[in-house]
């Protein structure tokens, strides 16, 4: 670890201001920057700690709900509104990691995680070109069972681990921004960047810009859903495929649908074109089983990973067909 | 010169034919063992109870103090620096930031460290504790990918590692073996463990199953394993003057005292090693580079030294299990009766490793079978020295034998049980010697009715939940009985009726000391209060690896010489005025605080009484078992029945054991609570070599990949069912106590059975470890 220096924001505007002193990086719940900084792979002069930041939970007057960027991983899964509005995040959440890190870490930083990719940690010995853009990339000829099927490139083939971020993805969240030039939003989906040739660059936030809420719209249709994580251990491990998905039947026929995959792709995985498909389709497990073909129709695998096309495939089918119950 | 004398000389190699021949023929009672433990009648004693763990509450509170928990004076705290490459020398090295870092007290490299004789590697000599034989940080060059190129001494730890991160290695990279199939490619030899040859061949395998009637020829693969012991390896080392202090995490106190005196060239009596507490072993805990170089760099700054690694630094420089290639192809007659047995493969080792995976050894006494060949070919791969991992050989050789013997059973169309009941063997097929104690047709039976194994449909995949394919498999789990020569222990019992008794042995979290303590108590007919047990320090009685199941075998046998010692020493002592005036040894046993006639219990005199009269304040006695030559007379093993429920996705392929039970014939059991626990860990250990572990070895550089919890996955909570454990509790007559180790059975079989289990529930037969849920699904 490179010796920093750390310094406690009690707002935004404090935050960025110490952030203005350059070569900083905010802290959450460190469960993710504290390991990399370890590894030498983060190497912030100053550490700005952001969780006295808000981490209210709060219902927004057409039902939705905005979530502080400090709010805790535990706190989002237990709230009440969550685990009967939107299921799926509180599955998603508790599906992750272990309780002690989901007690640390923080919105922000969850979404704000970094690749699992074991040549991306090995500072020492791996070239990785996320790391250092240019270097080429140890996972396309080495081990690369963990890694992305969709959205790659020839630079970079590594997934974004979170599942949080999978079900704000399928719930159309919203990330609120705050930086020097003032505040925006973005939509959760557009977020994060596939790696093209900067794997480096991995979200479209601008330096210095604090994340400082998630936004959930309103969303009826979320009482019906669920998230689904296929893992090699019964916890503890990272999803080799998720789904999280939310669906509307009405007599029979999908009304409207939400799918988005983890373990996938650089990002979490909004299934647009399988929700296209299924719209006014018949809630069958013929209809789910096309509209995933379609969405992996373009999938490309590693010599490791081939297993995820089919197994995605039956995962986004085997949820769909769960949450049509009775109805389909 | 007397056979047994002539022994004495020879038994230090490889025990000579004419020797062996002499040994097997001998009659039983000349043998250790020959006559039954008085122990094994004994009834109302503290053996057998489940006496819960005497370091149980020191752990709890925190007071147990570990190798890493010893704080010195001065001290300064290591880092190590580890090469990135696996073959070639060391071109360049700037340590220049790393001596300017703040609270740097020391960088070496091979520029400035020590000169030092080359580590003593295990089994080459009989206290030898190293690893491998390899010089680290003695010149330019690297052996493997991994290997320590510097280490920092710094005030803090933090400071440490923040110094060790500012070191630049430049390397002159030479073509290093790393790839299996190149390795094999250049040739491979038979590998030899033990001393002897990993090669048996009686009658004519081949022949035997060209003709037999019915036949299964298949490869079964396992990968690199690494060890994850809940406690990373550490040592606070400490110099004074000349002589050498290590509290060390080891399950080798005295080999490492020894071993360290040759590396240092000082006299053995000069180290001292202590190792009170040790958070899990595995065979992992032995003599590796960190203590070597830590103790080198605490001489060269003159400050006691903390070495702590880290969970990559575990996987860097400490060796693990290494991967097999397993053929099993086996032979039978219609009625099952085994013909033909061939179980042959290839693993790589480090040139310098102590041991290639001896996969074939289970094998060996495993069934009756007239033609059989066993065989272990190696091949060398620049890598991290490979080394004991639980049950090494037995717990992947059985995973490739008992797999094997489930598709014989399905060909065949009978139960599996009954397929091993049909080909038990009434002597050791390969050794002709007699089983010292064999009741695994019963661990069979007893299990089987509590598992519910009649609920299985040998049809596979035809029981199904939802989504969860359901099946049962079962296994034979096997691991040799061993006593290692070099034991010793010493009794002290003092006038006021209590006693101590000191081994140079260990306690892992296996319940050594609580074990120990009853049967010592037993012995000398003491309450438990009154015993107390000291380990853990080379400067105690014995040479003693708690490795190969074998420490309560050795103490044991040693503790009871001591106290036939001490009841003769007792007995002289009583006199002419005793009850006791005029017995022999054998005919008093320790009872009631003191010594009694075996069958008039009013002749007795308490041990305060004994040492007043003679004006003793205590009495000392030394006890040196004999060599362990009923190894050579008996064919002495441990055995259980692995029985597995397993659940597999239909849709996505997750294995998830849902039931397991191990039914074991492993002597008497000395303490059901300590020994369930060993045989569960091994279990879930199994589990994860069945399920989930495997090293990632990258073939392009030889570098591990995952060398972390997170990426190794190793079985967590919700991986692991309710294990049941029973036991037949007979005593092996011919052992200490009537007991067998139990530390590492348990690994044995699991994987055969949970991989049996999943072709029973899915029908797919997974024959490459581990059964990860891509295997399954398709
Ligand atoms: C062993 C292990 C297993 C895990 N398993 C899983 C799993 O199965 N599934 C899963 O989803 N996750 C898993 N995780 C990851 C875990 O979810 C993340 O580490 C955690 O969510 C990160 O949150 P944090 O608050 O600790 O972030 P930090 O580590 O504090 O920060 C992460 C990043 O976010 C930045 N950041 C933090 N707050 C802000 C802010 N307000 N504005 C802008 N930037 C900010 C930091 O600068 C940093 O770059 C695992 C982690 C570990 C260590
Ligand atoms: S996949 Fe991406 S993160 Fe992994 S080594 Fe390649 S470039 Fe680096």
């Amino acid at each position: 670890m490179i010796p920093f220096s750390y310094a406690r924001a009690n707002d935004a505007a404090a935050a960025l201001q110490f952030f203005a002193n350059g070569a900083a990086k905010y802290l959450g719940g460190g469960t993710n920057l504290v390991d990399l900084m370890r590894e030498t792979i983060e190497r912030p002069a100053r550490l700005i700690d952001v969780t006295s930041l808000s981490d209210s939970i709060e219902e927004t007057a057409d039902g939705g709900i905005v979530i502080g960027g400090a709010a805790r991983n535990t706190a989002i899964a237990e709230h009440r509104l969550i685990r009967t509005r939107f299921p799926l995040l509180s599955r998603a959440i508790v599906a992750g990691a272990s309780p002690q890190i989901r007690n640390m870490a923080t919105t922000a930083g969850n979404v704000l995680q970094r690749t699992r990719c074991a040549y991306f940690y090995d500072n020492d010995a791996a070239r990785c070109n996320k790391r250092e853009p240019g270097q080429g990339c140890d996972a396309i000829e080495g081990f690369n069972r963990y890694h992305a099927i969709l959205g790659a490139s020839s630079a970079c083939i590594a997934t974004h681990p979170s599942d949080m971020c999978v079900a704000l993805a399928a719930l159309d969240a919203v990330v609120y921004l705050q930086g020097t030039e003032g505040k925006r939003t973005v939509p959760l989906s557009d977020f994060h960047r596939l790696p093209g040739d900067r794997p480096d660059i991995e979200t479209v936030m601008r330096p210095g810009e604090l994340i400082t809420a998630v936004e959930l719209p309103p969303k009826p249709m979320a009482v019906n859903s669920t998230y689904r994580k296929v893992r090699d251990r019964a916890s503890y491990a990272f999803a080799l495929v998720s789904v999280a998905a939310a669906i509307k039947i009405e007599a029979g026929v999908v009304g409207d649908v939400r799918i988005a995959l983890g373990g996938v792709a650089h990002k979490p995985w909004r299934a647009m074109k399988a929700e296209a498909a299924l719209r006014g389709q018949p809630a069958t497990d013929v209809s789910f089983r096309a509209a995933a073909e379609l969405e992996l129709a373009d999938a490309k695998a590693q010599a490791h990973n081939a297993f995820k096309v089919e197994l995605a495939k039956r995962t986004i089918a085997a949820v769909l067909t769960d949450l049509s119950g009775d109805a389909a | 010169m007397s056979m047994f004398e002539k022994a004495r000389e020879t038994a230090q190699g490889v025990m000579q034919t004419v020797m062996k021949k002499a040994v097997e023929v001998a009659p039983d009672s000349w043998m250790p063992g020959g006559v039954p433990d008085p122990l094994i009648a004994a009834k109302h004693g503290h053996i057998g109870r489940p006496v819960s763990r005497i370091d149980g509450p020191l752990k709890a509170k925190g007071a147990a103090r570990f190798a890493a928990e010893f704080r010195l004076d001065g001290m300064v705290y290591a880092a190590l620096s580890y090469s990135t490459i696996a073959k070639g020398r060391i071109a360049d090295i700037n340590i220049a930031a790393a001596q300017a870092a703040p609270g740097v007290v020391l960088v070496m490299t091979h520029c400035n460290a020590p000169r030092l004789n080359p580590p003593p590697k295990f089994l080459s000599q009989n206290k030898a504790a190293g690893g491998d034989d390899l010089p680290v940080m003695q010149d330019e060059r690297i052996h493997w990918n991994g290997q320590p190129v510097a280490l920092v001494l710094a005030e803090t730890q933090e400071e440490a590692d923040h110094a060790i991160s500012l070191i630049e290695v430049a390397y002159a990279a030479e073509p290093a073996a790393t790839s299996l199939s190149e390795a094999i490619g250049k040739g491979t030899e038979t590998g030899s463990f033990m001393g002897e040859p990993l090669h048996n061949e009686i009658g004519n395998a081949d022949k035997a199953f060209a003709d037999a009637a019915f036949t299964v020829d298949s490869v079964y693969r396992s990968p690199r394993h690494n060890h994850n012991a809940m406690e990373p390896h550490a040592a606070t080392i400490v110099w004074e003057g000349d002589r050498l202090i290590i509290h060390d995490a080891t399950q080798a106190v005295a080999h490492t005292a020894w071993s360290m005196a040759q590396i240092f060239d000082l006299d053995e009596t000069d180290v001292h090693v202590t190792s009170p507490y040790v958070g899990g072993g595995f065979g992992g805990k032995t003599l590796w580079q960190h203590q070597i170089l830590a103790a080198a760099a605490a001489r060269l700054s003159g400050r006691p030294v903390r070495i702590a690694l880290s969970r990559e630094g575990v996987y860097r420089i400490i060796g693990g299990r290494s991967e097999t290639e397993q053929r099993v192809a086996l032979g039978s007659d219609r009625y099952g009766k085994l013909t033909a047995l061939i179980h042959s493969g290839i693993t790589p080792k480090s040139p310098n490793s102590a041991l290639p995976e001896p996969f074939i050894v289970p094998t060996r006494s495993a069934y009756a079978v007239d033609n059989m060949t066993l065989d272990v070919q190696v091949c060398t791969l620049d890598m991290m020295a490979n080394t004991f991992m639980r049950a090494p050989g037995e717990a992947v050789g059985t995973f490739a034998l008992e797999s094997a013997m489930d598709e014989l059973a399905e060909k065949l169309g009978i139960d599996p049980i009954e397929l091993r009941a049909r080909n038990e063997p009434d002597k050791d097929p390969v050794g002709g010697v007699p089983f010292s104690s064999r009741n695994i047709v019963e661990a069979y039976r007893s299990g089987a009715e509590r598992f519910g194994w009649d609920m299985r449909n040998a049809a596979p995949g035809s029981r199904r939940e939802g989504e969860w394919l359901i099946g049962m498999g079962c296994a034979t789990a096997t691991y040799p009985y061993y006593r290692m020569p070099g034991a010793a222990a010493r009794i002290t019992l003092s006038d006021n009726g209590r006693a101590t008794v000191d081994f140079a042995a260990h306690e892992m979290g296996m319940g050594t000391s609580t074990v120990q303590t009853q049967v010592t108590a037993d012995r000398l007919g003491l309450p438990l209060d009154k015993v107390t047990v000291r380990y853990g320090d080379s400067t105690l009685p014995g040479v003693i690896l708690a490795g190969g199941s074998q420490q309560t075998a050795a103490i044991g046998m040693a503790v009871m010489s001591a106290y036939n010692g001490l009841v003769g020493e007792l007995l002289k002592l009583a006199g002419n005025d005793s009850p006791l005036a005029g017995l022999k040894p054998d005919e008093v046993v320790g009872i009631n605080g003191g010594l009694a006639h075996r069958n008039k219990p009013e002749r007795f005199e308490n041990y305060a009484s004994i040492l007043t009269r003679a004006n003793r304040h205590e009495l000392v006695a030394d006890g040196t078992p004999p060599m362990p030559f009923e190894l050579q007379h008996w064919s002495m093993h441990s055995y259980g029945a692995m029985f597995c429920e397993i659940r597999v996705n239909a849709i996505t392929g997750e294995p998830r054991v849902s039931r397991f039970l191990g039914s074991f014939d492993c002597g008497k059991i000395l303490n059901p609570k300590t020994a369930a626990s060993q045989f569960r860990g091994g279990i879930i250990m199994g589990i994860g070599l069945a399920l989930t572990e495997e090293t990632q070895f990258d073939e392009r550089n030889g570098r591990i990949v995952n060398p972390s919890l997170a990426d190794y996955h190793i079985p967590v909570h919700l991986d692991v069912p309710e294990i049941e454990i029973m036991w037949t509790d007979i005593p092996d007559p011919h052992t200490p106590m009537g007991a067998h180790g139990v530390g590492e059975i348990g690994i044995t079989g699991t994987g055969a059975a949970i991989a049996n289990a999943v072709y029973n529930a899915t029908g797919k037969r997974v024959r490459d470890l581990p059964i990860t849920l891509d295997k399954l699904f398709r």
